[in-house]
C-alpha cells in the first residue's frame, strides 16, 4: 500500500510552501483584507510562473499536465497561507469545468490562458439562498441568450469568464440544466460586488440581460457536468481547508507556548492541551479523508462521489473547528483585528459555504454511501 | 498513491492467504463473524482452548507472533508483513485475544530486558499460546498515575517478597505468568523505586478474583498478592529501574497499527436504514442523515489514518504520531452512537434484553461497555495529555509529587 503522495509531490507541497511564505505573508493578504485590492496580482502572477496555476491543464492546453495530486498539494498550501487570490474559482470550478465538458476550440481559448494568469475563470451557480439543485436554478437560456441573476458568485468582480447554469427545460430535473460559457467582458453582463464574511475572496452579483452565451458541454447535460465539477472542487477545496486547519492549529499551539498566565505558559493547561489536542484530531482525520478524496479524484474512481462528499464534511469541521478554537486559545488578542486568528475564521465559515453548505454534503454523503450498499 | 501491494508484499499476502484458507478452523467462521466490540462468544465451545489451538498450528507454520525473531517463536517478519498477516487472518484474529496481553506487551518487555536464556525459555511458549501472559500494572489507587502503585517487593536473600493488590488484569484466571511492576523503595520519589519481575500466576499467595464490571459483565480480575516469593532471576531490569522497564510496555500497547477499532458506525447505518420512525425511515430524517454523516467520516477518517500507517511501514519507515487518535475518536463515537441510536427508539429504547444477537439489545450493551473504551489502555484525558505533549510539543504537566519521596506524597484528598 502506498496511500501517501510521492516524494517529488511532497518536494512540490515544500516547494509551494516555501513560495507562499514569502510572497504570501499575513501582511500580504491584510492588503485584501482591508479593502486596498480585490485580489494580489503580484501573487497571481506569481503563481502562474511557478506553474502552479495550470498545474493540471495538460500540455497541449498550456499547463504543466501534471496532475491532481499535484494540484491537491498546492491547494493545501493555498489554504495554508490564506492566499487572497481567485485560485478555487479559477482553478477547481472553471479549468475543471472546461476539461470535462469544454470544445477544444473552448479549451485552447481559455485553459491557456488560465495557466498563464491571463484569465480569471467562476462558475456562476447560485442564485440567492440555497443549495446546488436544479430546483434553484432559474436563470433562463434561450436561443443562446441568458436572462437572470446569479449570486453569490465567487471572484465575479475580478473575473473574465463564467461557466454559468441555466435552465433550458421547463422543470427542474436534472435534464432541465444546461451549461454556458460567457466572456464577461464582451458586454451583456452586469457586475456588482457584494460585501462578504470573507474579504479575501470576493463575491458579486451577475445580472444577464439578453447575454450572449455559447453552450459548454450537451444542451441537458449540465446538471451532470455540474455535480462532477462540484465533487472535483470538494476534493480541491478540502485541501485548502486542511491547510488552513493546521496553520490554525499551529497558531493557537505556538501562542499557548509563548503566552504566560499565573506565572506558566498557558499550554501547561490541560484546559489548553486538551483543546489543542482535540483540534489535532479533528485536523488529521480531514486530512486522512481528503487524502482518500485524492486518490478517487486523480484515477476517476467510481468512488469519488462519496470520498469526496466525506472529505469535504471532514475538512469543513476540522477548519471551522481549529479556526474557532484558534481564537479560543489566544483569548482577547485573538478577538483583535490586529491578530490573524479572524482571517482563518472567515476563511474557514466561508469555505463551508462555498460548494454548498455542510448539511447539503451530509445529505449527500448519506445517499452516496446507501447507494454503494444497495449496490 | 494507490492502495497495491508491492510484488513481495502481494506475494507474501498470497502465501499467507494459501496457509489460512488450509488451517483455519472453519467450523468458527460464522459465530467469530458475529462477535462485535471484542467480545467473543463461541456457543459449544471455550474460547481460551480454540484460542490455543489455532495459537499452536500457527506457530507450527510460522505465523505466531510473526514479527518476533525465528529463535524465539516468530519468523522475523517485517511490520508491514505482519500487517498483511492481520488482514488475511481476518475473522481467525479474534481467536488470538487471550494472547494478546503477551504478544504486545508482555513479550517485547522481556524481549528487551529478559536474559538470554529468559528469552529462549518463556518467549516460544508465550507465541505459541502454550503459556499465556498477563499484565499487572494498574492498582485500586493507581490507574492513569500508575506510578503511584503501592504494591510491594521486598528482598529476602535472593528472592524477592511481594505484597499488595492489583486490579484490571485481563485474562489472570487462564494465565501462567505476569507481568508485573512494585515498588521496591518507598523512600525515594514515585518513579525511581519501581522494579519490574515476572512471575509463576500459580505461585503461592497469588489469589485471582473476578471483577463484576458496570456493565454486567466479567472480563476482568483483581490479583491479590500476599508473601508471593519471586526469585531475583526474575527480574527485569535493574532495581528501581521499573519505570524505564514499563515504557517499553507502554509503547507497545498504543502500537497496535492495522488493528481496526469498532467505531459503531456500520452498526447505527444498517439500524437507521431499516428502522421506521412516524414520519417514515430514520435514514430519510435530516437530524439523524446529519449525525450520521458525521459519524461516517470521523470512521472512514480513522481508517484512512490508519493507511496512511500501513503506508509508512511499507516504506519501511516509522509510522508518525497520527494513530494515536484512534482510540479516542473511536471509544466516544460508540458511546454517542449507542445513546442515539437508543433515542430513536423511544420509550422503548429503554429495554435490553442485553443480547448482541438483536438490534435492539446491540446498542444498550454499547452504551453500557462503552465507558471502558474511553479509560482502558489510556483515558481520553491521558491520550490528550500525549497528544499535547509528545505531538504538539505542549509543556508537560506540572507534577507536585515528582521530587517528594513516595512514602510522603499525601493519598487522601481531603
Amino acid at each position: 500500500m502506498n496511500f501517501d503522495f510521492s516524494d517529488d509531490q511532497k518536494q512540490l507541497r515544500d516547494q509551494a510552501r516555501k513560495f507562499l511564505a514569502e510572497k504570501c505573508s499575513p501582511k500580504a493578504v491584510r492588503v485584501v483584507l482591508d479593502g486596498k485590492a480585490p485580489y494580489d496580482k503580484e501573487l497571481w502572477k506569481g503563481l502562474a510562473e511557478m506553474g502552479f496555476l495550470g498545474v493540471a491543464i495538460p500540455e497541449e492546453f498550456g499547463g504543466a499536465g501534471a496532475g491532481h495530486l499535484e494540484l491537491c498539494v498546492i491547494a493545501e498550501e493555498m489554504g495554508r497561507a490564506n492566499a487572497p487570490v481567485p485560485f478555487s474559482s479559477t482553478v477547481y470550478l472553471a479549468a475543471e469545468a472546461l476539461l470535462i465538458a469544454g470544445s477544444d476550440a473552448q479549451k485552447k481559448k481559455w485553459l491557456p490562458a488560465i495557466a498563464s494568469g491571463e484569465a480569471i475563470g467562476t462558475l456562476a451557480l447560485f442564485e440567492g439562498k440555497g443549495n446546488p439543485s436544479p430546483k434553484n436554478i432559474k436563470l433562463a437560456a434561450s436561443g443562446g441568450t441568458l436572462n437572470g441573476v446569479k449570486k453569490p458568485v465567487p471572484d465575479a468582480a475580478i473575473a473574465d469568464f463564467a461557466v454559468v447554469a441555466a435552465r433550458t427545460g421547463s422543470g427542474g430535473r436534472d435534464g432541465d440544466i444546461s451549461l454556458f460559457l460567457v466572456d464577461l467582458r464582451a458586454g451583456g453582463v452586469e457586475v456588482k460586488s457584494l460585501t462578504n464574511l470573507d474579504p479575501t475572496r470576493g463575491q458579486a452579483e451577475l445580472t444577464f440581460k439578453n447575454c450572449k452565451a455559447e453552450p459548454l458541454g450537451a444542451a441537458g447535460e449540465g446538471w451532470s457536468i455540474l455535480s462532477q465539477v462540484l465533487d472535483r472542487a470538494a476534493v480541491l477545496c478540502a485541501f485548502e481547508q486542511v491547510g488552513g486547519s493546521d496553520r490554525a492549529l499551529e497558531m493557537g499551539r505556538d501562542y499557548a507556548l509563548d503566552r504566560i498566565a499565573f506565572g506558566r505558559p498557558i499550554g501547561s493547561f490541560q484546559a489548553v492541551k486538551h483543546m489543542l489536542a482535540d483540534m489535532y484530531v479533528s485536523a488529521t482525520l480531514a486530512r486522512s479523508n481528503s487524502y482518500y478524496g485524492a486518490w478517487a479524484l486523480s484515477t476517476n474512481a467510481s468512488e469519488l462521489p462519496e470520498a469526496a462528499a466525506a472529505a469535504r464534511i471532514s475538512a469543513t469541521q476540522a477548519f471551522q473547528h481549529c479556526a474557532k478554537n484558534n481564537i479560543q486559545v489566544h483569548g482577547g488578542m485573538g478577538f483583535t483585528w490586529e491578530f490573524d486568528c479572524h482571517m482563518y475564521y472567515r476563511r474557514a465559515n466561508a469555505m463551508a459555504l462555498g460548494l454548498g453548505s455542510l448539511s447539503y454534503w451530509e445529505d449527500q454523503l448519506i445517499d452516496r454511501m446507501r447507494k454503494k450498499n444497495a449496490a | 498513491m494507490n492502495f497495491d501491494d508491492t510484488p513481495q508484499e502481494a506475494e507474501f499476502r498470497a502465501t499467507a492467504r494459501k496457509w489460512v484458507a488450509a488451517n483455519a478452523p472453519k467450523e468458527f467462521e460464522e459465530e467469530l463473524s458475529k462477535s462485535s466490540l471484542g467480545r467473543i462468544r463461541l456457543a459449544k465451545h471455550d474460547m481460551v482452548e480454540v484460542g490455543k489451538a489455532w495459537q499452536k498450528k500457527k506457530a507450527e507454520g510460522g505465523w505466531a507472533c510473526l514479527h518476533w525473531p525465528k529463535e524465539y517463536g516468530g519468523r522475523g517478519a517485517t511490520p508491514i508483513e505482519k500487517v498483511i498477516w492481520q488482514q488475511e487472518e481476518g475473522v481467525y484474529g479474534k481467536l488470538t485475544q487471550p494472547f494478546q496481553i503477551g504478544e504486545g506487551m508482555c513479550g517485547p518487555t522481556v524481549m528487551a530486558w529478559g536474559s538470554e536464556e529468559a528469552k529462549r525459555r518463556y518467549l516460544p511458549k508465550l507465541a505459541s499460546g502454550e503459556e499465556i501472559w498477563c499484565q499487572l500494572f494498574s492498582e485500586p489507587s493507581a490507574g492513569s498515575d500508575v506510578a503511584g502503585l503501592r504494591t510491594r517487593a521486598e528482598k529476602k536473600g535472593n528472592d524477592w517478597v511481594v505484597n499488595g493488590q492489583k486490579i484490571w488484569t485481563s485474562g489472570a484466571h487462564y494465565s501462567d505468568y505476569g507481568l508485573l511492576i512494585a515498588r521496591t523503595d518507598p523512600n525515594v520519589p514515585k518513579h525511581k523505586g519501581l522494579t519490574m519481575f515476572f512471575l509463576d500466576m500459580k505461585s503461592k499467595g497469588v489469589e485471582v478474583r473476578p471483577i463484576k464490571q458496570a456493565n454486567g459483565m466479567q472480563e476482568f480480575n483483581e490479583v491479590y498478592f500476599t508473601d508471593v516469593v519471586i526469585p531475583d532471576s526474575q527480574r527485569l531490569g535493574a532495581v528501581g529501574d521499573g519505570w524505564n522497564v514499563s515504557l517499553t510496555t507502554l509503547m507497545n500497547e498504543r502500537m497496535s497499527i492495522g488493528s481496526r477499532l469498532a467505531t459503531g458506525v456500520p452498526e447505527m447505518f444498517d439500524f437507521c436504514s431499516n428502522l421506521m420512525l412516524e414520519d417514515g425511515l430514520a435514514i430519510d430524517d435530516p437530524a439523524v442523515r446529519s449525525k450520521l454523516a458525521t459519524w461516517a467520516v470521523k470512521s472512514s477518517g480513522l481508517k484512512y489514518t490508519s493507511y496512511r500507517a500501513i503506508s509508512s511501514l511499507s516504506k519501511g519507515e516509522r509510522p508518525g504520531p497520527e494513530n494515536s487518535i484512534g482510540k479516542l475518536v473511536s471509544g466516544m463515537m460508540l458511546q454517542d452512537i449507542a445513546t442515539y441510536a437508543m433515542d430513536l427508539q423511544g420509550a422503548a429504547g429503554v429495554l435490553t434484553g442485553m443480547d448482541e444477537e438483536t438490534v435492539h439489545g446491540q446498542f444498550q450493551q454499547m452504551l453500557l461497555s462503552s465507558p471502558s473504551m474511553r479509560i482502558a489502555g489510556g483515558t481520553d484525558e491521558i491520550l490528550r495529555n500525549i497528544i499535547a505533549e509528545r505531538v504538539l510539543g505542549l509543556p508537560g504537566d506540572i507534577r507536585v509529587d515528582k521530587d517528594v519521596p513516595y512514602n510522603k506524597i499525601p493519598t487522601k484528598g481531603r
